[in-house]
């Protein structure tokens, strides 16, 4: 039987016959699962230093103060001692914002615990100040001690404790979803190294040959990892692929938690397709420029393993 | 220029490490072939002649003893640089060692490939060695669908192909009928005039009669004649 030689001559000879390989077609798959898996674990990372940001931002920058008995005058200047409060606190330096809840406020807050209005009850309830810091700012002794010279009693609720623990949990989360990506990485690069031992077993006579022939390791190697890296970035490509909608899906219901993510309305009052790009653009921006690297890290991972791999195997030729 | 001083060769025994036994297979092997030599390697079944083919051909160490392959000292070269002397040494193997998924022309092109030949030069050249062979009309054949002698012949073409400076040939007529074998002395006895240096491993004594030749002969892994 005769085969005909395709014109033009292809212009890579598949010498080493890689291409039949059985272990090596199923590794685009395999690396597949672990892009899938390292998408979900990029995710999970950059929500949680997102979480951590936004306590930061948030918790961090606020604080409350209550003022006990706020009609009564204060010690000094004549006014009552919620409003003098106030008028210091704007005065002083990291304050951005400083308003009092008005009384319909602080019954909606309450609501919930007493079941109806405090004055309903016959509880008398403090003044309650919302305080916003500048960023990395904070109220001193200096000026919790000025505070409590006005109006005697007043409590600083600064969320200090509730923020440490949020910001150990969103830390702890960080540090899990990069031990994941590494745990994923080190897998793909198992994959990838079993791949290779399979794909050189079942080449060994040609190796042989061909290393008998005068072809450097370096040669040999650089075959397999072009094969190898071909398959892993292709793998990379399926895993992004297939965890995209599952980004988006859980972008978009993550969405509301997110301030100012998205800002024209619920998904359900946008409708399907609607929502579908409010999914899309709930995505952070760093999530996007994550998932094209996957492959890109794919075929980083598949080139060194199988380098690595195929250098190893061929000291065992003299 | 080969040259073997006291060279042994042993292949790993029973067992590991430094308790391991070793099978010696050459022993106190020493010799010389000047550049453009021609030797016989003689000797019967067992004697040691594949092994100390493989040791000319960088397939295998030395356990023991010098050896300089083509004025290189092998105790001294990196793995890169014997790859590259392997590039100089063209082998005939017994049992052809043709690489079944590549046609005839491919497994011919393999030395000019890995010696990095543009393809255009390739494609001349492996086809007219091709042509000299006798296999013209089977550049597309996978070995096979080739016969014994058809595929000892592409063995030979892919020898020969690069020009190499030192030619092993393990039992090369044994496929091969008997205007063929002619020929491929003939091949051999040209490449050898025109300075490669040639060895010949065969225990056909009406072919070493045919093309007398200094000869290497082996009994029992030691080299018992010279010349």
């Amino acid at each position: 039987m005769v085969r005909r030689r395709p014109a033009p001559r292809r212009a890579r000879l598949d010498e080493l016959g890689l291409k039949r390989a059985f272990a090596q077609r199923l590794l685009p798959f395999l690396v597949a699962a672990m892009a899938f898996l390292a998408a979900l674990a990029i995710a999970g990372m950059l929500a949680a230093a997102s979480l951590a940001r936004h306590w930061q931002e948030g918790a961090g920058a606020s604080l409350t103060v209550e003022v006990p008995d706020p009609e009564a005058p204060a010690t000094s200047g004549g006014l009552p001692r919620a409003a003098a409060v106030l008028a210091t606190l704007k005065k002083t330096p990291g304050v951005i914002a400083a308003r009092r809840l008005g009384e319909t406020e602080i019954d909606a807050l309450l609501r919930p615990w007493l079941g109806t209005t405090p004055a309903a009850l016959g509880i008398a309830v403090p003044g309650v100040i919302a305080l916003r810091l500048a960023p990395g700012m904070a109220l001193g002794a200096a000026d919790a001690a000025q505070l409590a010279r006005l109006a005697a009693g007043i409590v600083i609720e600064d969320h200090g404790p509730w923020l440490a623990r949020l910001s150990t949990l969103a830390r702890s989360l960080e540090a899990c979803a990069v031990l994941a990506l590494g745990v994923v990485g080190a897998l793909a690069a198992l994959v990838v190294a079993v791949a290779t031992r399979a794909g050189l077993s079942a080449r060994r006579e040609a190796l042989e040959i061909i290393h008998g022939l005068g072809a450097s390791d370096g040669y040999i190697a650089a075959r397999f990892a072009a094969r190898t890296t071909m398959l892993a970035g292709l793998g990379g490509v399926y895993g992004a692929l297939l965890a995209l909608p599952v980004l988006v899906i859980l972008a978009d219901l993550a969405a509301p938690f997110a301030a100012g993510a998205i800002s024209a309305g619920s998904p359900e009052a946008m409708g399907e397709p609607a929502a579908l790009l409010a999914g899309f653009l709930a995505l952070p921006q760093s999530m996007w420029l994550a998932l094209p690297a996957l492959p890109v890290a794919a075929a980083a991972i598949g080139w060194l393993t199988t380098q690595s791999t195929v250098r190893q195997w061929l000291r065992n030729l003299p | 220029m080969i040259s073997f001083q006291s060279v042994g060769f042993s292949y790993p025994g029973v067992g590991s490490g430094a308790g391991a036994s070793r099978a010696a297979v050459l022993q106190d092997i020493s010799f010389a072939i000047p550049a453009g030599g021609f030797r016989w390697l003689l000797g019967a079944s067992g004697a040691g002649k594949t092994s100390l083919l493989r040791l000319l051909y960088l397939a295998a160490r030395p356990s023991q003893g010098e050896a300089i392959i083509l004025g290189t000292r092998l105790a001294s070269t990196s793995r890169h640089e014997r790859a590259l002397l392997r590039r100089q040494i063209g082998v005939v193997f017994q049992d052809f060692r043709l690489l079944g998924y590549l046609s005839a022309f491919d497994n011919v092109a393999l030395p000019l490939r890995l010696a990095g030949r543009p393809e255009g030069q390739i494609r001349a050249d492996v086809a007219e060695m091709l042509r000299w062979v006798g296999l013209a009309e089977r550049l597309e054949t996978l070995p096979a669908m080739l016969s014994g002698g058809e595929q000892q012949r592409v063995a030979i073409a892919r020898a020969v192909i690069n020009r190499p400076r030192l030619i092993l040939a393990d039992e090369p007529t044994g496929n091969l009928d008997d205007a063929q074998a002619e020929r491929l002395m003939q091949l051999l006895a040209e490449l050898n005039r025109l300075g490669t240096s040639v060895v010949v491993a065969s225990h056909n004594e009406a072919l070493v009669a045919r093309y007398p030749a200094p000869a290497l002969r082996l009994e029992a892994g030691r080299l018992v004649a010279d010349g």
